[in-house]
């Protein structure tokens, strides 16, 4: 799918641009990956015991993939409130400084703080590459529109997705439902994978994915955060090292 | 409708655990926005620590798995991950590949177990 060309009267209403970005969901391979991951996320709630109206609320006001199955799987297997919420806000971080990337893209002279709240909310991995990909194709004063649109089609269809998965593992033979709840690791892990910008990158998902067999064996309520903490900073230290190495060299 | 939404205890969890950890940063980014550097020391430490958290995660569902997902033996679902790494590096990092060799491993030996 085209855009019309940024001078169109396609661009003339704001509505139009909304339209615009809600049908640009269907131009993203991304909007396939969340699907499944969601229908994942969904079966997962199932059987981890929460109901459907509370999995759809954790879509519609979290939306962020990793903070919900965080929540799903630390609530779910018995972890403390505040447990839960130390590891979601530690995951949570990366969406400030995608936040900060993101919102100079639409702003105009004009444009209002308050005007940026809803993109803040939809923003997340999946909005923050299409808006590097799709904005340079809208005009800058149409651009909140299209944000509006496409972050409330891709809340749309992984609202269903989360329907889809729920009924579904409620109903599926176990050798499916397995499968559906197999999903959220393989996307998720493939994707993180993929998101691996620099050497620490990928020692953290290494060692984090290593390490916490290792403390879940401590089984001290937190072993989520201590595998997370421990192998990031184990990554970082050898980032440090490399860059003092790089340096030392040059 | 209360087996929809289920009981309000747990939407009150979900707001004190997902919703405002969340939220927090999102809002931080939109008020203080302008003045932080993407690659700065601090980020990079974060990042680190925020994907070693979800590959814990990750890790977490694949060991202690949850539900259907348990009926599966320990060396199929480690052998349906590492096939589907192989995939995803085979085909140039495509998400796609790795999820769908991954999901037929998974599924179609479980079938064959019985």
């Amino acid at each position: 799918m085209a855009l019309p060309p940024l001078d169109s009267p396609q661009w003339q209403t704001s509505f139009r641009a909304f339209l615009w970005g809600a049908r640009s969901i269907g131009a993203t391979v991304l909007t396939l990956v969340l699907f499944a991951t969601y229908l994942g996320i969904g079966a997962l709630a199932h059987d981890s015991g929460f109901s459907l109206g509370w999995t759809l609320a954790s879509t519609a006001f979290v939306w962020a993939g990793p903070a919900q199955i965080i929540v799903i799987t630390t609530l779910g297997s018995g972890a403390t409130v505040l447990q839960s919420a130390i590891a979601v806000t530690v995951s949570a971080i990366r969406l400030f400084p995608m936040v900060v990337s993101v919102l100079p893209l639409m702003r105009t002279e004009q444009t209002k703080r308050r005007q940026l709240i809803l993109v803040a909310h939809l923003t997340a991995v999946t909005l923050w590459v299409e808006c590097y990909r799709f904005l340079p194709q809208v005009p800058r004063n149409r651009r909140i529109a299209f944000i509006h649109g496409l972050g409330l089609g891709l809340v749309s269809v992984c609202l269903l997705a989360n329907t889809i998965g729920y009924t579904l593992a409620a109903n599926l033979t176990p050798l499916l439902a397995a499968g559906m709840l197999m999903l959220t690791p393989l996307a998720f892990l493939f994707s993180t994978a993929r998101n691996c910008r620099e050497l620490a990158d990928v020692i953290a998902l290494v060692l984090g994915l290593l390490l916490f067999p290792l403390a879940a064996m401590l089984n001290s309520g937190v072993d989520i955060l201590v595998s997370g903490v421990f192998a990031g900073t184990v990554a970082y230290g050898v980032h440090r090292a490399r860059a003092g190495m790089v340096k030392a060299g040059a | 409708m209360s087996t929809f939404i289920g009981d309000w205890h747990a939407l009150a969890i979900l707001f004190v655990a997902g919703v405002i950890p969340n939220q927090i940063w999102r809002m931080l980014g939109l008020w203080f926005g302008g003045g932080i550097d993407e690659n700065s020391e601090l980020l990079v430490w974060v990042r680190a620590v925020a994907t070693a958290i979800l590959a814990g995660i990750i890790a977490q569902i694949v060991v202690q798995p949850p539900g259907a997902l348990a009926s599966v033996p320990d060396w199929l679902r480690y052998g349906a991950v590492a096939a589907g790494f192989v995939a995803f590096m085979l085909a140039r990092k495509s998400i796609f590949a790795g999820v769908l060799v991954g999901e037929i491993v998974l599924i179609a030996g479980k079938y064959w177990l019985g």
